[in-house]
């Protein structure tokens, strides 16, 4: 018979943790495919951060250490030091990005480390349940701002696809969603791209993903990918903010 | 081997080059700046990789990940650097990934000032990590001592899969002495760190089944059994790698204890005392944690006074009254904020504290 599907080896084979609805799984699962894909699962190391991914070591079948809240980036670049042939990844939650690891971050970038980071932008606080993030849209209600997050209040919100693309050594950059099917395979090319441009060490490589946090944002899995495709949509938009040539 | 006059700073930048490190991560702060400099162009001669991070924070991460894939990582700072990377320090004991950390400190609280000072003694033995956390912590007092002690800390750090720091000060780091160079051990290659370094994250084709660094136990039970198993290791750390050195304790009446430069005062100040007739001794302690209990039961019948003396407000004297253990009374000669004080004060407070205690 042929096989027409097989799970990736680079999923173990267990449940995960994650909420119903959660992107995580879908995030965690295409990137273990392109790391497969190009026989790279062993040549592997993955750092993953504080938030509800921490337990994404326990879901990818590689080599992987976890990292004080936002320091991701910078263990990273460590791990590059001794280990210039291999990839390396972050995989990182808006608040330990964009929040507690913003400098981090910037400085890998900076600094133009060939690794690549993952970045899940769920617009809230999964893990400690449901606090306002950077990434909090306005009017959009956190445990933190029960009314709705203000501009007065707590600024607007921040958009890092285009904070990065500023940074010159940061060499691709590209916001993705993972709404269907459609753009979940999108996503997956988007993913192979920046391990292609991290293995040929053309720069830092920044992919975030547009995902969704029923439980903390007290909608159904449906409803919140509906929210995820309009109102984070409309204000994170959905595209490639730079890419090295020939990609 | 012939002996080369350097200074501090450089000499324990090329002693961690010897001693094999790998990388090394640094954030400029007066009085190690010499490290950083010297390490940005010394360690890629020797194969290593250097960066100048964007702050402590970052240094001490970074060092972690480089230990935790297999590397030999070495960090310097000095005290208010130290207090920043408190939090990693903490974490890289829990997830038991060995780096070394050197502390050329300087006069607090707060950002300070920049002459040499010992205020650092709580936050090198007690850490502003939270937790159960113990870190190896050796002193010395001098270059050649310091550059011994880099040299050895990679391997001890390596045995016990845990942090150590080394705390030297200000003074040794901007002065000059003749040291003897250890000889250059090679950095190891991805066989050596497979070989010698199962646990690390190298990448599963690099070792048999897959490795993970983790620190997460949320499970109480699970997490006080790692805890425990953390705390055999300090147990046998105790045994182990205390260090402390003592002179002139026979017959001694005052007992001096002092480590770091602030020891070197007290030598001089034996000198003195010993001019006007008055015995005095000193017990060094080298490793600060696990602190030298032993050595205190090497201090003769004459003792009639234990002096901690140090370039703070009085730290290690907690250590000292605990190894005392009420056998003798304990005294504090002290000097804060970068100033040190010179062999002759030290000799007319210790007198007073010897009056003091004989009741005169
Ligand atoms: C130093 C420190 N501060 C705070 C926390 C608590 N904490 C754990 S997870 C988390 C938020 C993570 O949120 P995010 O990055 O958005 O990821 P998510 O859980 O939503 O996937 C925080 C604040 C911590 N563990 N360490």
């Amino acid at each position: 018979m042929k096989t027409v599907f097989q799970p990736t080896k680079g999923m173990l084979p267990v449940d995960t943790s994650y909420c119903p609805g959660c992107a995580h799984g879908i995030a965690h699962r295409i990137i273990m495919e392109c790391l497969e894909e190009r026989g790279m699962l062993g040549k592997t190391i993955g750092v993953v951060p504080i938030g509800c991914s921490i337990n994404a070591h326990n879901f990818m079948n590689i080599d992987m250490c976890e990292s004080t809240h936002g320091r991701a980036p910078a263990i990273a670049s460590g791990i590059r030091r001794v280990h210039p042939d291999k990839i390396v990844f972050t995989y990182q939650g808006d608040g330990d990005l964009a929040s507690i690891g913003a400098g981090e971050i910037v400085h890998a970038a900076h600094r133009g480390e060939k690794f690549t980071t993952f970045f899940i932008n769920n617009a809230i606080y999964g893990m400690t349940g449901g606090q306002m993030a950077p990434t909090t849209l306005i009017g959009q209600r956190a445990t933190t701002c029960v009314d709705g997050r203000t501009v007065e209040q707590a600024g607007l919100p921040l958009r890092m696809c285009e904070l990065i693309s500023t940074i010159d050594c940061a060499v691709f950059v590209e916001r993705v969603m993972l709404n269907n099917p459609a753009n979940v395979r999108k996503a997956k090319k988007v993913v192979s791209t920046a391990l292609d441009i991290q293995q040929a060490g053309l720069g830092f490589t920044f992919v975030e993903f547009l995902s969704t946090c029923p439980t903390n944002w007290g909608l159904s899995p449906t409803e919140a990918i509906h929210w995820c495709e309009t109102a984070m949509a409309d204000y994170y938009p959905v595209k490639n903010f730079k890419k090295p040539e020939g990609y | 081997m012939s002996k080369v006059l350097m200074k501090g700073n450089e000499a324990f930048a090329e002693a961690a080059i010897r001693a094999g490190c790998s990388c090394y991560f640094g954030y400029p702060i007066t009085p190690q700046n010499e490290i950083p400099e010297y390490m940005s162009h010394e360690l890629a001669k020797a194969g290593g990789k250097f960066i100048q991070a964007e702050s402590e924070l970052a240094a001490v991460n970074m060092a972690y990940g480089a230990a935790a894939s297999g590397g030999r990582a070495f960090i310097s700072t000095s005290s208010p650097g130290l207090a920043l990377m408190q939090e990693g320090l903490g974490f890289t004991a829990s997830c038991e990934v060995p780096i070394v950390a050197l502390n050329v400190s300087r006069g607090g609280p707060g950002v300070g000032g920049i002459q040499p000072g010992q205020a650092d003694y709580f936050q090198v033995t007690r850490g502003g990590y939270n937790g159960d956390v113990r870190i190896p912590v050796f002193a010395p007092s001098g270059i050649q001592e310091c550059v011994d002690l880099i040299y050895s800390a990679f391997d001890i750090a390596e045995e016990y899969r845990n942090p150590v720091v080394i705390f030297a000060d200000g003074m040794m780091g901007q002065m000059m002495e003749p040291v003897e160079l250890p000889p250059k051990k090679p950095i190891a290659d991805d066989a050596e760190i497979a070989r010698t370094k199962p646990w690390a994250i190298t990448g599963t084709d690099a070792h048999e089944g897959r490795n993970v660094v983790f620190s997460l136990r949320l499970q109480p039970d699970v997490l006080e059994a790692h805890v425990e198993h953390m705390f055999e290791k300090y147990a046998r750390a105790e045994r182990e790698l205390v260090r402390y050195s003592t002179s002139n304790l026979e017959g001694a009446e005052i007992v001096f204890v002092a480590f770091g430069t602030m020891s070197r005062l007290c030598a001089e100040a034996i000198e003195l005392l010993a001019e006007k007739g008055v015995k005095a001794g000193l017990i060094r302690p080298i490793s600060l944690w696990p602190f030298p209990d032993a050595a205190f039961d090497e201090i003769g019948p004459e003792a009639k006074v234990l002096i901690s003396t140090e370039l703070s407000m009085g730290q290690m004297i907690q250590d000292v009254k605990n190894a005392a253990a009420g056998r003798w009374p304990v005294r504090l000669i002290s000097r804060t904020g970068g100033v040190v004080p010179s062999s002759l004060e030290i000799v007319d407070r210790a007198l007073k504290h010897l009056q003091e205690v004989q009741g005169k």
